[in-house]
């Protein structure tokens, strides 16, 4: 079992004729992903790699039955498309584009909030469902099928986190990377409210950073509702503050989105917290322990 | 990304905003001229790039041209410091000079970003032309929030809730009214994630003014403002954070010695964070970006050499599905071309590792791998304090 995706999934590519969309929807494929389909305005009718290309993503949904979008258009394009798969009512978007304008976001996530269509990103590496089905850009050779959940607003350092579980026995169920930018569709708390819910998953690693108080928000919830462990790590314990740490959502500003209140927040919600980058794997291995 | 206050002002005004009367100088002798203009007796405030100005001296009223000449002297002449600056301070080039506002009442507006709600958020308090953080630690009742929801924009009715809140009365909570709606209709058009005035005064003959205006534009929307770019004040940044932007790097110069260059931000902060657990000091953030390329590599490379404090140089890159050999390519490339002897460890992972450690093992740079983070930071630490230790000995 798992979150979000499994091997009934239908992926369907928006921006699938680009040259990373390309790259990676040959990769995701490769893993075993079931790519029905791509989209890019223009180039309908056309197949690449025996994939059919569509105008538009209500054609790509109605011929494919398509459930769960990937988007890799550029920015000034990105809201736009996580609208059009909205409107085309599929189940999940995943939208991997970094760099997209704060104010088409706000009036995107709103519009998905307003649906039944889920939003993961932008500005993430996707989502992965080991050995079953990936939906993102993240290497899947790290990933082992298994039993905890991960979920981060990070790319490169959820590899990292996987990669030590992964080194230390434990496998994932799914690990879902939820981006990096200040506006974003799932956040924490949606992604422990499905892994508190999947009979599979057993724990959760969390990869928090610096900026905004999710980390805090997912603290509290956790106190509240999780029924499994969960280990935690923060990055940019020596960031300064007022600097945009590369994340547009890294920042810490007016005294907020400091990483030590982090780290409070989730060791008084009962989360183990790893105090260094290179303990993320411990950490877990310890909360499932204390479980 | 930042613009000075006069710049903000020409834009709100252009929104009907009231801004004070003001005109921006670049030498003492223009400050002379436009104090002149404003009938000899005026504001002289230093534009940078950071706040808490006031305290540093930054805004100072004159009293006749040639004072206001004096102090513009004064203001070019050194480096301005505020607790927002840090300790080196930035350099002043230009000067807004504005008419003097006979000021009533002081308050605070601004539009930003709430995250938790993923919508803007206006902002007001009749605290105002203080630092908000402070009065929103010590008496939060004191500011007034409103989240605006993004199919029905701001309204008037709503605005109008937030004025009387700050005790505006009659016609003055009225302009306050349309003051609010223009801030809003400012920051979506303009792609800002703030815009705030503090203060906005009430004039001692009942008219509402932007004293003060900051707004950041968001970096993501810059394509479709191309104006933006010619509005950075270029000596306001880093020249090395500069160089980094003309390529894409995500540079941020922090003060050690050891140069840090990772894909990803999330593991390039973490990355700091390892090496002063293992008591190293990093000297920058440098995010080469998730799928760093040959020629991205090699140009953060030369970024990190042009800073010389750096003494050592870690390399930490996660690629996946990038390969290691490219990685190793443009580390060579760049190092070699600049004759690099300082200690280097690189610690990748990725596709064609072996490939990647065989390049960099012959390319004859005092450079070592390793497989692990931890182990990868240890390592450049050790081998600075073996530098270093060397060098004294000679």
């Amino acid at each position: 079992m798992s979150i979000l995706i499994d091997a009934k999934s239908k992926v369907i590519v928006q921006g699938i004729t680009g040259r990373t969309g390309l790259f990676h929807a040959r990769e995701c494929k490769a893993y075993g992903t079931n790519i029905v389909g791509g989209v890019t305005p223009g180039k309908g009718g056309i197949h690449v790699d025996g994939i059919p290309v569509f105008d538009t993503m209500e054609e790509a949904v109605r011929v494919t039955g398509g459930n769960v979008s990937m988007i890799f258009v550029p920015p000034p394009g990105a809201a736009d498309a996580i609208l059009e798969a909205c409107e085309a009512q599929v189940d999940l978007v995943v939208c991997i584009t970094e760099g997209v304008p704060v104010t088409d976001m706000v009036m995107a996530r709103q519009v998905v909030a307003d649906s039944k269509t889920l939003l993961v990103g932008p500005n993430c590496p996707g989502l992965i469902t080991p050995g079953v089905c990936k939906v993102g850009i993240m290497p899947g050779y790290i990933h082992k099928p298994g039993k905890i959940g991960v979920v981060s607003r990070s790319g490169t350092l959820t590899y990292e986190a996987v990669k030590q579980l992964t080194d230390a026995g434990l496998g994932q169920s799914t690990c879902v990377g939820i981006g990096g930018d200040p506006i974003i569709g799932m956040k924490f708390i949606d992604v422990l409210q499905k892994f508190n819910e999947d009979p599979d998953t057993e724990g959760v690693l969390l990869i928090g950073e610096i900026g905004g108080t999710a980390e805090e928000e997912a603290a509290a919830w956790i106190k509240k509702h999780m029924r499994k462990p969960v280990a935690a790590f923060i990055a940019g314990l020596t960031a300064p503050p007022g600097r945009r740490m590369g994340h547009a959502g890294a920042i810490i500003s007016g005294g907020k989105g400091r990483a030590e209140d982090k780290i409070a927040a989730l060791n008084d919600g009962g989360v183990i917290v790893a105090t260094s980058p290179t303990g993320m794997g411990q950490a877990m291995q310890k909360a499932l322990e204390q479980a | 990304m930042n613009i000075h206050e006069y710049q903000a002002k020409d834009i709100l005004s252009t929104y009907d905003v009231p801004v004070p009367r003001g005109r921006v100088a670049v030498t003492a002798e223009q400050v002379e001229r436009k104090a002149k203009m404003m009938g000899g007796h005026c504001v002289v405030k230093a534009q940078i790039y950071a706040g808490g100005r006031g305290k540093a001296g930054g805004i100072q009223v004159a009293h006749h041209p040639e004072q206001a000449r004096e102090i513009a002297k004064e203001m070019f002449a050194k480096r301005m410091v505020t607790p927002q600056t840090g300790p080196e301070g930035l350099k002043v080039r230009r000067i807004l000079v504005e008419e003097q506002i006979e000021v009533g009442r002081e308050y605070y507006v601004s539009i930003a970003l709430d995250r938790e709600s993923s919508r803007y958020c206006l902002i007001a308090s009749a605290e105002g032309g203080v630092d908000i953080e402070e009065v929103a630690e010590h008496s939060p009742e004191k500011i007034h929030k409103l989240l605006i929801d993004p199919y029905t924009g701001l309204r008037s009715y709503q605005a109008r809730k937030i004025a009387l809140a700050i005790g505006l009365k009659g016609a003055v909570a009225e302009d306050c009214v349309q003051f609010m709606l223009n801030l809003y209709r400012c920051c979506i058009e303009k792609d800002c994630s703030q815009v705030e005035i503090n203060p906005m005064v009430v004039t001692k003959s009942d008219w509402l003014l932007a004293l003060d205006a900051k707004i950041i534009f968001d970096d993501n929307a810059v394509f479709r403002h191309w104006e933006y770019h010619e509005m950075q004040d270029f000596s306001q940044m880093d020249p090395l954070e500069i160089s980094a932007a003309k390529f894409d790097l995500a540079y941020i110069k922090l003060g050690g010695d050891i140069g840090c260059m990772v894909n990803g931000a999330g593991l390039a902060m973490a990355t700091l964070d390892v090496l002063k657990e293992s008591g190293g000091e990093p000297a920058n953030f440098l995010d080469v970006g998730g799928g760093a390329t040959q020629e991205k590599v090699a140009e953060a490379f030369r970024i990190i050499l042009q800073d010389t404090d750096v003494k050592a140089i870690f390399v930490n890159i996660f690629g996946g599905i990038m390969r290691c050999d490219v990685i190793a390519n443009g580390i060579i490339e760049a190092a070699g071309d600049s004759g690099c002897t300082l200690p280097i460890v690189v610690r990748m992972d990725g596709s064609k590792v072996e490939e990647g450690k065989k390049l960099l093992a012959e390319s004859g740079l005092n450079v070592q791998t390793a497989d692990f983070l931890g182990e990868g930071a240890q390592l450049i630490v050790a081998m600075l304090k073996e530098a270093e230790a060397a060098e004294e000995a000679e």
